[in-house]
C-alpha cells in the first residue's frame, strides 16, 4: 500500500517536472506563433492572449511576403544548409574512416590537427577568411557560406565519426576485400550504412548553427540574392523602430524547416540504434 | 602440387617483428591446423597468407603462383571468420552471390554455384533470410557457404567455431571434417582449442612467439614432441615435467610424463599424498603431491573413489618417459 502510494508521487513528481519544463521550452514558440496573427498593438496589449476575431491580423505575414523575396532567402538557407551537411557528412565520414582503418604514418598527428579545430572557433578567422573570398571573387555567393560551414562542422564530425568507425567489425571489411570489393565499396555499402546513427548526430549537431547563422551571410554574403532567411529577417528590426508583426511572421515561417529536418533526422538516429548492426 | 608454400615469411609492425622466418608446405587436399597460445602470431599469418597483410619480407606461392604481392580476391582463397563477418544488408543468398557478382561470373554460373553450396549446408529454407533473423551456427554455415561458392584453391578458417556454444561446436566441427572429405581442398584452420586441432588435421603445425616450433600428424606430435613447449601445449592435463636427476635418471634434465601414462600401484617408485581430485566422469583426475615436492597429475580412465590426503605409490613404464635438456629440446 505504501509502495504504491510512493510510486504515485514519484510520478507526478517526475511528469510535473517534464511537464514545466516541456512549457518553458514551448512558450516563446508559442508566444511567437500566437502574435504573429495579431494586429501591432494587439500584440503590445496583451501578448499572451490568443488572437481573437477583432485582433486577429495577417499583416504580418503579407508585409513579409511583400518585402523582399522571402522564398528565395528561404531557399538560399535550406541550399546552404542541405549542402553544407553534405560536404561534412561525406568529407568527415571519408575522413574518419581512413584515419580508422588504415595505419600510416602522421595517423594519430592528423587526427589531432583536425580534432583541433572543435577548440578554436571558427570565427577567430573572418578578417582572413572575407580576405581569402575576395581575393577568390566569391563573396556574395552562397559557396562562401557552403565552404565556411563545410570547414566548420568538419572538426566535430571527424571526431565523432572516428570513435564509431572503429567499432566497425574489422572482419567484416575484410570480408568485403576478400570478395574482391574496392575500398570505397567497402566504405560506402558496408560501413557508412552501419555509422548511421553517428552520421544523424552530426547532422543534427550542425544543422541548427548553419540555420540559424546570422554572422557570416551578413559578412561574406549580405547581397540580396544570396541574404539567407535569418539575415532577410533582419530588415525588420530598424534602429527606431520594430516592426514586430512582420518579425514574429518571419521567424513562424522559419521555424518550420528546422523542425521538419529535425524530425526526420531524429527518427532516423532512433531507428539506427535500435536496428542491430553486424552481429 | 602444393597448395601453398611459405618461404622465410617474416611480418613487422613496426620495430615489433611478430613473424621470424616461417617455412611451410601445404600439400593439395590437406588440412593443417595452426595452434599455439595467444599473441603467438598464427592469426597474423593466417592474414599475410590471406593477402589482407602485407608480409615484411618471404614469399607466399597458392597453387605454384607467387601470390606476394596480389590483392586478397585474386590469390584464389577464401575464408571464413570467427564473427561470421555476414554482409548483414544482404540475404543468405545476397551474401553467398556477392564475390561471385564482384568476379563478374555468368548469372547461371553463380546459381548453380549458390544451389550446390545450400545443399551441401542444409541452407535451403534460410536462402532469403537477413544474417540477423539467424541462429549463430546457421549464421556459420552461411559463412562457410559463401567461402564454397568461391570454390577456392585453399580454404582459410580463423578460429570459426570459438563464438559457438559446447554443443553446437562438435556438430560445426563435424560438420568442417565431413566438408573436407567432400570438397577434398586444402584447408588452413587456426585456432587454439587442442580439441578442434588432434581431431581436424591432417597436420598441426604448432606456433609460438612467431616461430613454428613444430609440424607433424597429431599422433606425431602427441607422442613425439620437439621441445618441452609442444609437449606441454598439447594433452590436457598438460604433461608433468619433473627433474630428471631427482628420480635417478642421468638423460637430461627434465623427465616429463603425460598423466594418462601414471599408474597408481602400491609400493610404487613415487609415493606422495592426494591434494585434489577431479572426477569428470570418463576420467578421474589426481593431483598428487610426492615426497619430492614434485606435484604429479594422474590420469585414471573410469570412476574411482579416493579421499583428500590418502597416501598412495606412483609409478609408471620407462619406455613412456620423454627427456629434454636444459634447454628445452627433445633428447631422443
Amino acid at each position: 500500500m505504501n509502495k504504491a502510494r510512493r510510486n504515485i508521487w514519484h510520478s507526478v513528481a517526475a511528469h510535473g517536472i517534464l511537464l514545466s519544463y516541456t512549457v518553458l521550452a514551448l512558450f516563446p514558440v508559442f508566444v511567437i506563433l500566437i502574435n504573429s496573427f495579431k494586429t501591432r498593438k494587439a500584440i503590445f496589449r496583451n501578448p499572451l492572449q490568443l488572437p481573437g476575431p477583432d485582433t486577429f491580423s495577417t499583416i504580418g505575414y503579407e508585409t513579409v511576403l511583400k518585402q523582399g523575396d522571402f522564398f528565395l532567402y528561404f531557399q538560399n538557407s535550406l541550399i546552404v544548409t542541405v549542402v553544407s551537411l553534405f560536404f561534412v557528412l561525406l568529407f568527415g565520414a571519408m575522413a574518419a574512416f581512413a584515419l580508422a582503418e588504415y595505419r600510416f604514418k602522421g595517423n594519430a598527428l592528423l587526427g589531432l590537427f583536425l580534432a583541433l579545430g572543435i577548440m578554436i572557433p571558427i570565427r577567430i578567422g573572418t578578417v582572413a577568411i572575407l580576405k581569402m573570398m575576395v581575393a577568390s571573387g566569391l563573396v556574395n555567393t552562397l559557396t562562401a557560406l557552403i565552404l565556411v560551414y563545410t570547414a566548420q562542422g568538419l572538426p566535430l564530425a571527424v571526431f565523432i565519426l572516428t570513435e564509431f568507425m572503429k567499432q566497425v567489425s574489422e572482419d567484416l571489411k575484410n570480408a568485403g576485400r576478400i570478395d574482391g570489393l574496392s575500398e570505397y565499396a567497402i566504405f560506402f555499402r558496408l560501413v557508412l550504412p552501419l555509422v548511421r546513427p553517428a552520421m544523424a548526430t552530426v547532422a543534427v549537431f550542425n544543422m541548427i548553427p548553419i540555420w540559424n547563422d546570422l554572422w557570416f551571410p551578413l559578412i561574406l554574403a549580405p547581397s540580396e540574392a544570396t541574404k539567407t532567411l535569418t539575415l532577410g529577417s533582419q530588415v525588420f528590426i530598424g534602429q527606431f523602430v520594430t516592426n514586430w508583426n512582420a518579425v514574429l511572421a518571419a521567424l513562424s515561417m522559419a521555424i518550420i524547416p528546422v523542425l521538419v529536418l529535425y524530425v526526420i533526422f531524429s527518427r532516423q538516429l532512433i531507428r539506427g540504434i535500435t536496428s542491430g548492426a553486424v552481429k | 602440387m602444393t597448395a601453398l608454400k611459405l618461404e622465410k615469411v617474416c611480418k613487422s609492425f613496426g620495430p615489433v617483428k611478430v613473424l621470424h622466418d616461417i617455412d611451410l608446405t601445404v600439400e593439395d587436399g590437406e588440412f593443417v591446423v595452426f595452434v599455439g597460445p595467444s599473441g603467438c602470431g598464427k592469426s597474423t599469418l593466417l592474414r599475410v597468407i590471406a593477402g589482407l597483410e602485407d608480409a615484411t619480407s618471404g614469399s607466399v606461392e597458392i597453387v605454384g603462383r607467387d601470390v606476394t604481392t596480389t590483392p586478397p580476391s585474386k590469390r584464389g582463397i577464401a575464408m571464413v571468420f570467427q564473427s561470421y563477418a555476414l554482409y548483414p544488408h544482404l540475404t543468405v543468398r545476397g551474401n553467398m552471390e556477392l564475390g561471385l557478382k564482384q568476379a563478374k561470373m555468368a548469372k547461371s554460373e553463380i546459381a548453380a554455384r549458390v544451389a550446390e553450396a545450400s545443399r551441401m549446408l542444409s541452407l535451403d529454407d534460410y536462402l532469403d533470410r537477413r544474417p540477423a533473423e539467424l541462429s549463430g551456427g546457421q549464421r556459420q554455415r552461411v559463412a562457410i557457404g559463401r567461402a564454397i561458392t568461391r570454390e577456392p584453391d585453399l580454404f582459410l578458417f580463423d578460429e570459426p567455431l570459438s563464438n559457438l556454444d559446447a554443443a553446437l561446436r562438435m556438430n560445426t566441427r563435424i560438420e568442417i571434417a565431413n566438408l573436407h572429405r567432400t570438397i577434398d581442398s586444402a584447408m588452413v584452420y587456426v585456432t587454439h582449442d587442442q580439441i578442434e586441432a588432434m581431431t581436424l588435421a591432417d597436420r598441426i603445425v604448432v606456433l609460438r612467439d612467431g616461430r613454428v616450433e613444430q609440424v607433424g600428424s597429431p599422433m606425431d606430435i602427441y607422442n613425439d614432441p620437439d621441445n618441452q613447449f609442444v609437449a606441454s601445449f598439447i594433452g590436457s592435463p598438460a604433461m608433468n615435467f619433473v627433474k630428471a636427476a631427482a628420480y635417478g635418471f642421468d638423460k637430461g634434465a627434465v623427465l616429463g610424463i603425460r598423466p594418462e601414462y601414471l599408474t597408481i600401484v602400491d609400493g610404487g617408485r613415487l609415493s606422495g599424498v592426494v591434494t585434489h581430485i577431479e572426477r569428470l566422469g570418463a576420467e578421474t583426475n589426481l593431483l598428487v603431491a610426492l615426497d619430492t615436492d614434485d606435484v604429479l597429475t594422474v590420469r585414471l580412465f573410469g570412476q574411482y573413489s579416493f579421499d583428500v590426503g590418502q597416501k598412495l605409490g606412483v609409478d609408471f613404464d620407462d619406455a613412456n618417459a620423454l627427456f629434454f635438456d636444459e634447454n628445452g629440446q627433445r633428447i631422443r
